[in-house]
C-alpha cells in the first residue's frame, strides 16, 4: 500500500469538518458537491497490491482505473464478470464500489456486491479499517465491505479493495430479436430467464420500431452455433451479431454513449412486473431508455425537471439514482430502510464527517 | 418457575404447548451442533407467526431479557447456544413459502423454511436455490442467512449472501424494517449485505426474498483417488490453471473416507490418501466438452483411479459420502471439533502438512474434508471427552489451526461463522479499529445487547456479558 498517499489522505480528512469524495469522476452526477463542501480526490491511490491468478482474486488501491485491471486480467484469461460500467470514461474500482453500479453481465453471476471480497477504508477519525478479506470465502465479522457498495462515500474513503475474478474468454455472440410490443418482448424475456442456458447478458432495447431483446452468450471452443439455433427457435426470430459489431453494441450500452448531451442519466431498479408502468411514463415523456440485467434495472436519460421525475418515481414506488449529468441531489424516489440506515450511519460516522452525495 | 414475571408475560402470548420451561422440555435446546457447549435457557417459545415473533422481541426489549433465535440448531460454531438468563425463540414453525415467482426468479419465504424445501418448491419451474450447506435437508434459511452459510458450490455461485435480495427484520428493540427488495438491483448502501452474516446480533429476520437460478441442464461429477493428499491438492491447482470453472472441487483424506464409507457406503476407494471430487455443471454441450478437458487434466495429475458418475444415482452416491462426512466421523470417535478456516488456495498443501504436524504434536487424529476450490478447510479433530484434558488439547489444536489460517492470509471461518466457538480469535484477525467499527454497529442497532448475546465478539470487547 502507498503509505505516504494514505497518510496524506488521512491528514486531509482530519483537517476538514465535512468531506466529500471523488475518484475517477466518470459518474459526473455522483462527483459533484454543493458549495462549502471540501472535496477529497482519491483517484491518486492507484496500483495493484496483490494478484495471484491461480487464486482467482486480486487486491488493488481503490483509485485504480478498471481499464488497467481489465488488461491485467486478460493477460491471464480472466475477467470481472459483473461488467463494470463507464470503464472507457475512466471508472475506478473504488468509484464502482461506492456507486454500486454493475453492468449487463450482472445477470449471470451477480453484481459488484457479489465479487467484492473485502475493503480497507479510512473512517472519519482517520483510522484505517478493514472488513472482509482477500480469500474467496469468508464469514468472519460483520460484512461492512458489502455496506460500502452503493454507499456514495457516506461511511469513509475507500483505500484498498479485493475482488474475486473468474476464468473465461471475453468472446461472445448476441442474438437480437425484435418484437412489436413490450408485452411480447417481456413475455419472451420471462421465458428465457428459466432456460438452463448460460446467458451472460439479457437486455431489452427500445427502438423506433419495437422492442429488441439482446441475448448474449459466450462462445466456447465447442459448437456455439448448435447452441444458438435452439435459442433462436425459442425467440421465434433473431439476428446474430458477432465480432467487433457485437462488441461495439455492448460498448455503447456500457459507456452510455446513447445518452444525449445535456441529459441526466438515471438508474432505476425494477422488476419485470413494474416495467410496463414505468415504460408508459417514459414514452409519455419521450425519453431514451433501456432495460438491463434481465429486466432488473431501467436506464434512461431525463431532460426535464428532476422534481417531476421525483414525483413519478414516488408514485410508482421506485427509487432512482442520477449517474451522469448536472444534478444537486442524485438520489430520487422512495428511500426505504431509512431507520436502519440512520443507525448504521451513526455507528460508522459519529463525527458526521462524510457528506455522501 | 411458572410464576416468574418472564414466564407470566410469555404465557400471555403463547399457549402452554408452545411455551417450554420445564427442564425436560428445555434439554433439546441446550446446545446446537457444537455439542461441547450447553446452556439451559429460562424458556423456549415455539413461534408460529411473524407477529408472535415481533411481540416476543418487544417483550424481551421491555424486560431486558436476552433472546436467541434458533432454527434447526445445526450451527457448528454454537451460533444458537442459549444464554442462561435468556429465552430461545424457535422459528421452525415460521415456515411458510409465501411465494415463488418464476418470472422474477425469486422465492419469498419465512425464515424457518428448510433450505432444501426452497429448491423443491422452485423445481416445478426449472429453478433452484443455489446455496447448499451439507445440512441442507434440515437447516433453515434463517440460520443460513444469519451465518452466511456456504456449501460445496460456492466457487461458482457464492455464499448465502449472494442469494438474498430482500429481508423483513425485527430489530432488537422491536422495530420492523424492510431491507432490499425483489430486484437484483438496488440504490443506496447494501444493507441486506450487512445484515446477512451478522450472526443474529442485529435482530431476527422474519422473511427473506431469495434469488433463484435455473437448474443446470447437465452435471458431470468425477471422483479421483490419489496416493497422497498433496497430490490431490496439486490436482486442484492444475484444474484451476486449466481455465475450467467447476461448480465444486472437494477433497477428503483417508480418515474421512473411512468414516464416510462406514456410514453411508459411498463406494469410495478405501486405500486413497486423498480423494478429489470435481463437478461441472451447465449446458450439456459445454459440460461434456469441459469434462473431456477435465479428464485430461486429472489423468496427468497422477490419480491412480478415476471414476465418473454415469447417472444421477451415481452422482448422488458420490455426494452422499461427502455430505455425510461430519456425522460419519462421529462413528470413529466419541467427540470431535470441526474448524472451517480458509487459506489461499495456493497454500492448501502447506496448510495440510502443518495440520498433520499439529495432529502429531497433540496426539489427536484429525480427519480432513475440504472445499478445495475455495481453500476452505474442514479439519475434524477427534477426541474422547471422557479422557481428562482431551477437550482442552483438542481446543488448543483447533486454535493453532485458526492462527495458521490468519498467518497464511486467510480467514478463521469460511462458512460456519464465529459463534461462541471462535470469538476469542476475531480480534486476532481484525485490528482494534476494525473491531470498534463492528462494535459501534452492534451498539447502535442493539444498545442493550439482547440479540444473540455472547456470540461473535470476544468477552473483553463487550460490556453486557
Amino acid at each position: 500500500m502507498d503509505q505516504t498517499a494514505v497518510n496524506r489522505l488521512k491528514e486531509k480528512i482530519l483537517s476538514h469538518q465535512h468531506v466529500g469524495l471523488r475518484s475517477g469522476g466518470s459518474k459526473t452526477a455522483l462527483s459533484r458537491f454543493n458549495e462549502g463542501i471540501d472535496v477529497l480526490e482519491t483517484g491518486g491511490l492507484s496500483g495493484i497490491v496483490d494478484y495471484h491468478p491461480e487464486e482467482f482474486t486480486f487486491t488493488a488501491l481503490a483509485g485504480t482505473p478498471i481499464k488497467y485491471i481489465f488488461e491485467m486480467l486478460a493477460e491471464n484469461g480472466q475477467y470481472l464478470p459483473f461488467d463494470p460500467l463507464l470503464v472507457e470514461s475512466g471508472a475506478t474500482l473504488g468509484g464502482t464500489v461506492a456507486s454500486g453500479l454493475s453492468g449487463p453481465g450482472q445477470y449471470r453471476y451477480g453484481g459488484v456486491r457479489d465479487f467484492l471480497l473485502g475493503v480497507k477504508f479510512l473512517n472519519g477519525e482517520g483510522e484505517l479499517v478493514q472488513s472482509g478479506g482477500k480469500v474467496v470465502k469468508n464469514a468472519a465479522g460483520f460484512d461492512i465491505s458489502k455496506l460500502m457498495v452503493g454507499s456514495l462515500g457516506q461511511f469513509g474513503a475507500l483505500v484498498e479493495v479485493s475482488f474475486k475474478v473468474f476464468p473465461g474468454s471475453q468472446e461472445f455472440v448476441t442474438i437480437v430479436s425484435e418484437y412489436p410490443s413490450l408485452e411480447e418482448s417481456v413475455e419472451k424475456l420471462g421465458g428465457l430467464v428459466r432456460l438452463p442456458v448460460d446467458i451472460f447478458a439479457l437486455d431489452l432495447e427500445v427502438s423506433s420500431t419495437g422492442y429488441r431483446l439482446l441475448v448474449r452468450i459466450a462462445i466456447s471452443t465447442h459448437g456455439s452455433i448448435d447452441r444458438i439455433d435452439p435459442l433462436v427457435k425459442f425467440l421465434d426470430t433473431g439476428d446474430i451479431l458477432e465480432g467487433s459489431q457485437e462488441a461495439h453494441l455492448w460498448e455503447i450500452i456500457k459507456e452510455f454513449s446513447w445518452v444525449p448531451d445535456g441529459s441526466v442519466l438515471i438508474k432505476v431498479p425494477v422488476t419485470l412486473k413494474n416495467i410496463p408502468e414505468l415504460e408508459s411514463c417514459l414514452i409519455d415523456h419521450k425519453q431514451n431508455h433501456y432495460y438491463s440485467v434481465g429486466g432488473n434495472v431501467a436506464w434512461f436519460s431525463w431532460s426535464k425537471s428532476l422534481d417531476e421525475l421525483e414525483g413519478i418515481l414516488n408514485s410508482l414506488k421506485l427509487s432512482g439514482l442520477c449517474v451522469l449529468g448536472e444534478v444537486t441531489t442524485p438520489c430520487l424516489g422512495i428511500r426505504p430502510s431509512d431507520s436502519f440506515l440512520s443507525r448504521v450511519k451513526q455507528a460508522l460516522d459519529p463525527l458526521d464527517r462524510w457528506v455522501g452525495v | 418457575m411458572e410464576n416468574t414475571p418472564l414466564i407470566k408475560a410469555l404465557s400471555e402470548i403463547y399457549p402452554p404447548t408452545r411455551l417450554l420451561y420445564n427442564p425436560a422440555q428445555l434439554a433439546p435446546y441446550e446446545s446446537d451442533a457444537l455439542t461441547s457447549f450447553n446452556v439451559r435457557p429460562q424458556a423456549v417459545v415455539l413461534v408460529e407467526s411473524q407477529d408472535e415473533t415481533i411481540e416476543t422481541v418487544r417483550l424481551c426489549h421491555r424486560l431486558g431479557i436476552p433472546f436467541v433465535a434458533r432454527g434447526s440448531g445445526t450451527s457448528l460454531s454454537g451460533g444458537s447456544l442459549p444464554v442462561p438468563d435468556g429465552i430461545v425463540i424457535a422459528l421452525n414453525r415460521l415456515n411458510r413459502i409465501i411465494k415463488v415467482d418464476p418470472i422474477q426468479r425469486i422465492a419469498v419465504v419465512e425464515t424457518g423454511v428448510i433450505n432444501i424445501d426452497v429448491s423443491k418448491a422452485a423445481s416445478a419451474y426449472g429453478l433452484h436455490y443455489a446455496p447448499d450447506p451439507s445440512s441442507q435437508l434440515i437447516c433453515t434459511i434463517g440460520g443460513n442467512l444469519a451465518f452466511n452459510s456456504g456449501g460445496a458450490h460456492c466457487l461458482k455461485y457464492g455464499m448465502t449472501s449472494n442469494h438474498i435480495l430482500g429481508l423483513k427484520v425485527v430489530l432488537p428493540d422491536g422495530e420492523v424494517v424492510h431491507l432490499g427488495g425483489e430486484s437484483l438491483e438496488n440504490v443506496g448502501p447494501d444493507l441486506v449485505g450487512l445484515f446477512v452474516g451478522s450472526e443474529g446480533l442485529f435482530g431476527i429476520a422474519l422473511e427473506a426474498t431469495l434469488r433463484l437460478l435455473p437448474k443446470a441442464e447437465s452435471y458431470r461429477t468425477m471422483l479421483a483417488a490419489y496416493h497422497s493428499l498433496e497430490a490431490a491438492g496439486q490436482a486442484v491447482a492444475m484444474v484451476v490453471a486449466s481455465g475450467l470453472l467447476p461448480g465444486a472441487i472437494e477433497i477428503m483424506d483417508n480418515l474421512a473416507i473411512q468414516a464416510a464409507e462406514a456410514a453411508v457406503n459411498a463406494n469410495y476407494p478405501m486405500d486413497a490418501e486423498g480423494l478429489l471430487i470435481v463437478e461441472l455443471e451447465g449446458e450439456d454441450e459445454i459440460v461434456n466438452a469441459d469434462f473431456d478437458t477435465l479428464l485430461e487434466v486429472i489423468q496427468e495429475s497422477g490419480a491412480y483411479e478415476i471414476r465418473s458418475a454415469e447417472d444421477e444415482v451415481e452422482r448422488q452416491q458420490i455426494w452422499k459420502g461427502r455430505k455425510s462426512a461430519f456425522s460419519a466421523v462421529g462413528r470413529l470417535s466419541p467427540d470431535y471439533i470441526v474448524q472451517d478456516g480458509v487459506v489461499p488456495r495456493g497454500r492448501l498443501g502447506e496448510a495440510l502438512s502443518r495440520i498433520k504436524g499439529l495432529s502429531k504434536k497433540y496426539n489427536l487424529p484429525v480427519a480432513n474434508v475440504f472445499h478445495a476450490g475455495d481453500g476452505n478447510l474442514h479439519p475434524l479433530i477427534l477426541f474422547d471427552g471422557r479422557e481428562p484434558g482431551a477437550l482442552e488439547r483438542a481446543e488448543h489444536l483447533a486454535g493453532e489451526i485458526l492462527d495458521m489460517c490468519i498467518e497464511l492470509g486467510g480467514s478463521i471461518t469460511g462458512e460456519h461463522g464465529i459463534g461462541v466457538e471462535k470469538r476469542a480469535y476475531l480480534s486476532k484477525m481484525f485490528t482494534n479499529a476494525d473491531m470498534h467499527s463492528m462494535l459501534a454497529l452492534k451498539n447502535q442497532i442493539d444498545p442493550r445487547g439482547i440479540s444473540n448475546r455472547g456470540k461473535m465478539f470476544p468477552e473483553e470487547f463487550v460490556s453486557y456479558f
